[in-house]
């Protein structure tokens, strides 16, 4: 499906508050999701309680903008309700989409709230025409969520395969490996980010001072080794430094976000619909930010003026950033 | 609840690395005439510029391990991208002259109404009503998640059964724990994977990561990243055979193949104790540490104590195996 209108901003919400300073910087859509284990960004004092939800609902359509819940984690065996639960509350809260990418739970919501539109989560890492249209014939999927690993001509020649929306991320972190389909966190930690959605986490992690450096360690293996006066980064496994045969440093990911802010004319020449900022983590300041300056990129593009870059550069990890998969040399 | 209505059987799942194509013929050929694996999986799961190698040489390793008795299994690639990916993919499906496994969603969307399939580690099984909708659409047996603890492997082997769907779990080999669209073996190179030399043909077992302290920690292969660790649940078959596991599946490696497969299969039908039998799969692998954390709801890397030891196999009705120091 190609796009014709105004490209959607699609901007993360961590906290009640994180959403309305996004409304106010100008998101078309915010996404979220509740304060539990059901989403893919379930951090301690992050997310929604089911009255925060409710509420942050009401508050968003008040101001004309849409509400997307993910609940895209892949519910534990046995344990099916507390998903389920989510799903029917989405129902009864007027969100206007939810975010799964479960088939059980799919299955599930396209049977009890076929009026519900479902969207499929980035966690799916549907990377083809061939996967979204199953899910779309199944589960009457209405928009699919891009895995980071496409370059711009594989989104345009998927476009013109498909009939739903598609939606692609644009800024914040980048996962270096197809989504949903990790258990690096889970080999280290025990803790699996598809069953608990906690990619390394915090409980796991240790800072442990060896002569002039520190060390940051996850479970029980070392990230990264830096010099005291340098700081530490987080011991994300696939943003870690190792030693691979002759080669010692960032084997997987070098540490930098996702910026594809000035492919935004190509994404919208590719079909896109949809422009996704990562960040459900990060704190109301940078969501502002973030959601403020694309918001006049993707209204620059709309009405034929240059898109200026580089302004996202400081609220980056590590002020470098990346165009990602997009490009096809990140391969 | 005798022994033999229970029997497990052996898979040994696809081929993970890029093998010169001597050692590739090989390996089938001994499989075929040796191995007591009643089930044996060939296809492309990790990269699809290795599959030209050795696509030439299938038919013949087909013939012989279906000569031997071998149940043949064809497999799909766990990430589907290209133009020429899907097409390979949708062949597969179509053309089968075997059983399919599907890792990558989209070779669903290539089945015959009716048409049986397996699902790989590869496809997100997590829960019962996953497993439901599979079966539904005609799946015959799935392979877990390696990540899922012995809890969820219950829940799922019990509804498998009760579907009349095979339920298999990762057994023996490093573990893959993920893939990508980078190929880090070229990467490591200075190259990208469509320029990538096939520099992963050095490495028969996948090139060892180390944390900067020196400790082993993972290994790459290509687009996969795997465990440094060799899973090994030989320890824990009787807890697998409680939880209604159908099949284990070994992962191919440059140690003696056929060796682990009669090692697991004198341990499943009782005649290794759980000792024994993780002594020659020591023995057989050479400097190796293994893994079964997943198993006990741990970091996957750890090699849990619980191992060997099981309270439910004196429910399970299984003799105690001579020598052995399970407390039966």
């Amino acid at each position: 499906m190609t796009s014709s209108s105004r490209l959607e901003l699609v901007c993360p919400a961590g906290t009640p508050a994180a959403l309305r300073t996004a409304i106010i910087a100008g998101a078309d859509t915010i996404y979220c999701g509740f304060r539990d284990e059901t989403n893919a960004r379930n951090f301690p004092g992050l997310n929604f309680s089911r009255a925060e939800m409710e509420e942050s609902i009401a508050y968003a359509h008040e101001r004309e903008t849409k509400v997307f819940v993910a609940i895209n984690t892949f519910p534990r065996a046995g344990e099916k309700r507390l998903w389920r639960c989510a799903i029917d509350d989405c129902a009864a809260f007027g969100a206007d989409a939810i975010i799964l990418a479960d088939l059980g739970l799919l299955a599930y919501a396209a049977d009890r709230h076929p009026q519900l539109r479902r969207h499929l989560s980035v966690q799916a890492a549907a990377a083809n025409a061939d996967s979204i249209g199953f899910y779309t014939r199944s589960f009457g999927i209405r928009r699919v969520v891009l895995p980071r690993i496409l370059t711009v001509e594989e989104i345009a020649a998927i476009n013109r395969e498909i009939d739903c929306e598609t939606e692609a991320f644009i800024f914040g972190s980048l996962c270096v490996m197809a989504e949903g389909r990790c258990s690096l966190s889970s080999y280290v930690t025990g803790d699996s980010p598809n069953l608990g959605g906690v990619c390394s986490p915090g409980s796991h992690v240790t800072y442990r001072e060896s002569g002039a450096e520190l060390a940051s360690i996850l479970g029980a293996f070392t990230m990264h080794r830096v010099p005291h006066d340098v700081p530490a980064p987080y011991p994300t496994v696939c943003k870690g430094q190792f030693k691979a045969g002759k080669f010692q440093g960032h084997v997987f990911e070098d540490p930098a976000s996702l910026d594809a802010s000035r492919l935004i004319p190509q994404l919208a020449m590719a079909g896109v619909t949809a422009l996704k900022i990562e960040g459900r983590q990060r704190g109301r300041a940078y969501v502002g930010d973030a959601v403020r300056t694309l918001r006049r990129f993707v209204d620059d593009y709309a009405a034929g003026l240059p898109i200026g870059g580089g302004a996202l550069n400081q609220l980056s990890e590590g002020q470098s950033t990346t165009q990602g998969a997009y490009r096809k040399k990140w391969r | 609840m005798t022994i033999s209505d229970r029997r497990i059987s052996l898979t040994m799942g696809p081929l993970l690395f890029n093998w010169p194509i001597e050692k590739w013929r090989d390996f089938y050929a001994r499989l075929a005439d040796e191995a007591p694996v009643d089930t044996v999986h060939l296809g492309e799961v990790v990269c699809s510029k290795r599959l030209p190698f050795y696509i030439d040489a299938v038919p013949e390793a087909v013939e012989r391990l279906q000569r031997g008795g071998k149940t043949v299994v064809f497999g799909t690639l766990a990430l589907i991208t290209l133009m020429r990916e899907r097409k390979d993919s949708a062949d597969i499906v179509r053309n089968a002259v075997c059983e399919v496994e599907v890792n990558d969603i989209a070779a669903l969307a290539h089945l015959r109404e009716g048409q049986a399939f397996r699902t790989g580690p590869y496809v997100n099984v997590y829960n019962e009503g996953t497993l439901r909708f599979l079966a539904r659409l005609g799946a015959s047996s799935i392979c877990l998640p390696p990540e899922l603890p012995i809890e969820s492997v219950k829940v799922l082997g019990g509804t498998a059964r009760a579907l009349d769907v095979g339920c298999e779990v990762w057994s023996f080999g490093r573990v893959p724990l993920a893939i990508s669209g980078r190929c880090y073996h070229a990467r490591l190179e200075g190259l990208t994977k469509d320029s990538c030399q096939f520099v992963c043909a050095r490495d028969h077992d996948g090139l060892a990561v180390d944390t900067v302290d020196g400790e082993h920690f993972l290994a790459i292969n290509g687009v996969q990243t795997m465990s440094h660790t060799y899973c090994n649940t030989i320890g824990d078959v009787m807890r697998m055979a409680d939880a209604g596991v159908t099949a284990l599946r070994l992962s191919p490696h440059s140690c003696d193949m056929v060796a682990i497969a009669r090692t697991f299969r004198d341990r499943l039908d009782g005649a290794l104790g759980t000792d024994e039998a993780m002594r020659r799969i020591e023995e057989i692998c050479g400097p190796v540490t293994f893994s079964n954390g997943f198993l006990f709801g741990k970091a996957g890397a750890e090699m849990a104590p619980e191992s060997g030891i099981d309270g439910a196999a004196a429910a399970s009705g299984w003799p105690a195996p001579p020598g052995s120091r399970c407390p039966l």
